[in-house]
Order: structure tokens, then sequence, then C-alpha cells
């Protein structure tokens, strides 16, 4: 690709409305780069749905594509009826954790139980930034928000585990650090025939990093640097020393039947009757 | 698609064969009494027909599954009953938010919540108008046999693609469970309704027009759907009130404006009677006996039956409320369609409730006679 390539390319010409330092700058920039690198001059070939939170922006409207931006949770389900309808497009859903494994969990697990074949890509900052801070179902043990002004009195879901366990075909969790690693896994996810999961662990300096105590996005970064452990020196460690630590890398990645193959072949079946 | 001629069939399989000749390709549901017998019909026909019918895994899904697949351009339908219908809500209002043409059958039991769920209902006459949060206007058809689970349903999708809008298909556990003859017209005598799609490079997918065109995904179009306020090519404007205000009044105007062109209603000896019963669904068909029977004793006595419940009838009620002096609305509810009657008619006649919440006991001829020789 040419060097003097731009992410713009891809995109509308709309200001994004997040805070200065946001992660989600990041995960729209590696994205539009590993499509590029991928050799799709336009996003033709792609449906992106989202729902509600600020990583439901990073598609709408800003990518030049078609995009569909829906209720808090629900952006899988509808996922769910564009890729059955469209098998041929590349499907992908972009969203927090709010909206991924709050709000709209158990859609998540079904779509890796199916093996729908679409890629969600979750946005983890840790919080519900929108909404202003509050606890999140993958906020640390004992962290402040403004829903937890004493500290977390709960545990945070390990998303990446989850859906692994449910059945995907490929699941990779990095942060924002590790922008080679997350194209790789994107450019896999994309290419995966089967259901794909993303997660990338993401800066909120506004909602979360205040509170939090970090300075600015750049203390994030670098707590996220010192912190990131990979999978094979995770498995050396108890579940103490794991504490505080973000377990990186490829979780899963495996061949399986997908939902519209196994749809397509009941339709043809039931046709031959 | 079933061959013209007579059949003899139950609501819930005129109604999945309708929608299969309104040209039906995607259908999701989550399975609640009594609507569970469409899903079970669809997902053994559909396929055939090469259109998918997936079970999700609750309501919330169902319907998320049938917006994005319309957004395809596929005909899409889900099926549920009270309890599933209210936890559609939120997404029937996304769907009228995003223009996006859907069918939602709601087969009404006894409610609220659990209830009686094997027993029949009227209860969500309400909750098809008003259920989802925000400035509304619904289409809503409600059947009263099994031919017309049949034809309401094929006008159900001929509205939700003509408006761009959803249309709820407002039946019951009587209706939907019932077995009945039905004739199935030939197909040049059914009139099948598709959405206007785009021409090549027109951006204006939400406003411009009463009815904007309806591009689908993966046609060139990048179409910003989104469920904020937007502006006429789709893109989110939070902050602007003129924004919101123009395109609310429009969906709902698109609506209110044509109110005379989607309601439809049948009536009898409304210009000559002095006790108008209005009835929709089920009950409707103890009315017919109870009409004949006054009539006999000498009572002039005619009916309205609501075939569109919503946008409500208001015309063809306050043309009743002139002649007649009173008006009787029976209903397997604590008033709904009475409360509505009511307000319409304007003192015009005198509006009295006819209610029964008995776990599915149907309102009898012989109590609606009982009523009119009361009011006599």
């Amino acid at each position: 690709m040419s060097s003097e390539f731009s992410v713009k390319t891809y995109l509308r010409d709309i200001r994004p409305p997040f805070c200065a330092g946001c992660g989600a700058f990041t995960v729209m920039n590696t994205f539009l780069r590993t499509v590029n690198e991928m050799g799709y001059q336009d996003l033709c070939k792609f449906v992106f749905c989202s729902g509600i939170g600020c990583s439901s922006w990073i598609p709408s409207p800003h990518f030049k594509a078609d995009t569909i931006h829906v209720t808090h949770g629900r952006s899988i389900p509808v996922a769910t009826g564009v890729k059955l309808m469209r098998p041929n497009l590349n499907v992908v859903v972009f969203g927090g954790d709010g909206d991924i494994v709050g709000i709209g969990l158990s859609h998540l697990i079904h779509a890796a139980r199916r093996n729908l074949d679409i890629t969600v890509v979750m946005v983890n900052n840790m919080i519900y930034g929108m909404t202003g801070g509050q606890v999140a179902p993958t906020t640390p043990s004992k962290a402040f928000t403004t829903t937890t002004p004493y500290g977390n009195f709960e545990r945070p879901l390990d998303a990446s585990k989850l859906v692994t366990t449910a059945g995907a075909c490929y699941v990779a969790r990095w942060t924002t650090m590790h922008i080679g690693q997350l194209k790789e896994s994107f450019k896999t996810a994309i290419n995966t025939k089967g259901f794909a999961f993303v997660e990338v662990v993401s800066q909120c300096p506004t909602a979360f990093g205040r509170r939090a105590g970090f300075k600015d996005a750049g203390e994030m970064l670098r707590w996220f640097k010192a912190n990131s452990i990979t999978l094979e020196e995770a498995n050396q460690l108890s579940e103490e020393e794991l504490t505080d630590k973000i377990v990186v890398g490829e979780f899963a990645k495996k061949e399986a039947p997908s939902l519209t193959e196994t749809v397509y072949a009941v339709l043809k079946e039931a046709q031959k009757e | 698609m079933l061959a013209p001629g007579t059949y003899f069939m139950q609501g819930s399989q005129a109604l999945a064969e309708a929608a299969i000749t309104a040209g039906l390709r995607f259908f999701a549901g989550y399975p609640i009494t009594p609507a569970s017998e469409i899903a079970e019909h669809l997902a053994k026909e559909l396929p055939k027909r090469g259109g998918i019918a997936i079970q999700m895994e609750d309501e919330l899904a169902s319907i998320a599954a049938i917006i994005g697949a319309s957004w395809t351009g596929a005909k899409a339908m889900t099926a549920t009953s009270g309890p599933g219908f209210s936890l559609m809500q939120e997404n029937i209002g996304l769907a009228f938010m995003t223009e996006t043409p859907i069918v939602i059958a709601d087969m009404q039991r006894a409610g609220p919540s659990t209830g009686q769920a094997t027993k029949c209902g009227q209860g969500d006459v309400m909750q098809a108008r008003w259920g989802t949060h925000g400035d509304y206007a619904s289409i809503t058809l409600a059947p009263n046999s099994v031919q017309e689970m049949f034809d309401l349903t094929i006008k159900a999708f001929n509205l939700s693609e003509k408006y761009r809008t959803p249309v709820v298909l407002l039946s019951d556990e009587i209706i939907v469970h019932m077995r009945e003859s039905i004739t199935i017209p030939p197909k040049n005598k059914i009139e099948i309704v598709n959405r206007e799609k785009p021409k090549k490079g027109e951006t204006m997918f939400f406003g411009g027009e009463e009815v904007p065109p309806m591009p689908a995904v993966g046609e060139g179009f990048n179409v910003t759907v989104t469920g904020s306020t937007h502006d006429e090519y789709g893109i989110r404007v939070t902050a602007d009130p003129v924004v919101h205000r123009k395109l609310v009044e429009r969906l709902v105007g698109k609506i209110q404006n044509n109110t005379d062109k989607i309601v439809e209603v049948e009536s009898y000896n409304i210009g000559d009677c002095k006790v108008g019963i209005v009835s929709f669904g089920c009950t409707s068909r103890a009315v017919y006996e109870a009409t004949e029977l006054a009539n006999k004793k000498g009572i002039k006595t005619g009916f309205i039956r609501l075939k569109t419940l919503w946008p409500f009838p208001e015309k063809q009620i306050k043309a009743l409320a002139k002649t007649a002096e009173t008006i009787i609305v029976p209903e397997m509810n604590l008033r709904q369609v009475f409360l509505e009657v009511k307000r319409v008619a304007e003192g015009a006649a005198k509006v009295i409730p006819l209610n029964k919440v008995d776990g599915g006991e149907m309102i009898t001829p012989e109590e609606i006679l009982a009523k009119i020789i009361r009011s006599d």
C-alpha cells in the first residue's frame, strides 16, 4: 500500500466525538489500517453494526460504509439478521464492554455458540464512559467509579475466556499498546469462517483513568504495557498472581462449521423435498 | 406458497402462509404460548421457499434480528404474545425511528405478567399503541377469523413496506388457535406491496419526502442507520432541536396523515341504529349474533368492527356516535378501546363498557344482548 495512505479514505468528514487520549481513536485507526492492508479499497464489502456507548460510535456514522447503529446491547442480534441474509458481506460489530458483556451479554454467548460468522470488536475500557463513569462488569475490583465510590465490591468478567468457552473460532485480546498484534488479530478475525471476537483493552482517561488515579492517557498506556502478560506466562501464575494483570494473546483459533454454512445447508435440503 | 383454493386450517397456519405469500424471507422468534405454532409452521415451510426461520435466545434478539434482516431488503417478521411483546418494545421504537419495515404478530393472552398463559385476552391494545417510549404512531390490525388472519397479515406486510414502519398484527389466543375454512385467492388477486428502493446515486434515505426510499446494505449506498435523532441523510444530530422535531413529526405524521388510507372497519346498520357496538378480534364474533338477536327484538342495533385498531378509526366512530344513542364496547380487558371510543364520541352518545377478564372466557352474545336491552 502507498505510504501516503490515510485512514480518511474510509471516513466521512465528520469529527469523531471522542475525548482527547481516548483509545477509540487507536481502535478506529488500527482497524482501518488493517482493512487497507488486506487490500480493501473501500468498505463496500462490509456492514458495521453497533449498539450504544462511545465505542459504538467508532463505525457510526464515521465509516464510509453501511452502518447500523441500534439499541443498547442489541448489535449482535441485528448483525445476525444481516449476516444470515447477506452471507457474502463481512459483518463487523463494534461495541464497548457495557454494550457487549453488560446489557448484551447473552447475545454474545449465543452468537459464539451458533458460530455466527461475524467479527465482534469489544473495546474494553472497564467503565461506562458515555454516561460518565459508572461501574461496569469489567471494572477491576476495588476500582473507584461514580457508582462505586467506596471501591468496586464485585469481580470483573473475563470476556475473552467466556467467549472461548462458548465456542468461538477465533478469540484474541490485546490492549491499545499492542498495535501490531491487534492488526494481525483483526486480519485473522475478518478472515475467520465462524465467530471471531477481538477484545481491545482501551484507555478512558476521562471517565475511568481520572478516578482510578491515572493522570493522563499516557500513564494508562504505560500501565497497560507494564501489566500485560502473555497467555503462556499467565498459565504459570496463580489466580492471585493474575490479579491486575491483563492477559493478552490468542485465546482460540480453530475451525468449525459456521452458522451461515449450516443454515444454508438446511435450506438446500429443504428445497429438495 | 399455497395454491389457490379452499383450505381448513388453524389461525397460526393462515398467518404463516399469508406471511410467505406476502414475501416473508426472514423469521426470528422465541417460543411463547399461544404464538409458538407460527414459528413451528414457518420453521418447516419457510426454508422450502428459500427463506430463513431461526429461533433466537429471547424476544429482544428476535426483533433485533428481523430489523437487521429488513435492512438487507428482506421482508421480516416475528411472532409473540404479551410478555414477549413487552420485551420487544424498545426495538419497536428503533424500527419506527429508523423506518424499518417489520411485522410483529402479537397473539394476546390473559395478562398482566405470566397471567393465564393458555387463555385468551385482549389486554395489549394500549401496549400496541403506546408500548415503546417517546412519540410514536402505531399501525395495528386486528383479525377476527382465520380468513382474516390471512388477509390482514398480507395487509400488515403491505402497510409496513408502504410506510416503512413496524406494523403490529394484534390477534389473540382464540383466533390463532381456531380452525376454519379459508379461501386462498389466485396470486394475481392478491395485492403485494414492496418498499420503494432508491435509484443509484440517491443519498437521502431518512427525509425529503413523507416516506423516503429505503436502500439495502451491501448495495453501495453507504447507508447510515441510527436510532439516534438523525438528519435526512441518516447522520446523527444529537443537539439540534429542529432536526429532532422535523424527524419525529414526519414519522408520526406519515401514519396520522394517512389514517383514511390505512383504516379499515366492518360496519353494519350504523346509519340507522339506536345502539351501536364497537368491538374487535375474537369478541366481535359474539357481536354478530347479539346484533341479530337485538334487531329481532326490535332494538335497532348496528356495529363497527375495528379491523384497524391503530391509527384509531375516529371518523367512523364519530359517525356512529351521531346516530346511535348508546355505544357498547365489549372487550376482554378492563377498558382499553372503551377509552378511545369515549374520547372520540365526545359525549354525542352514551358509551358503555362491557368487560370480561375471566381467564379466557369469551364474552357471549347473550351478555352483549343483555347490555343492549338494558341500555334501550
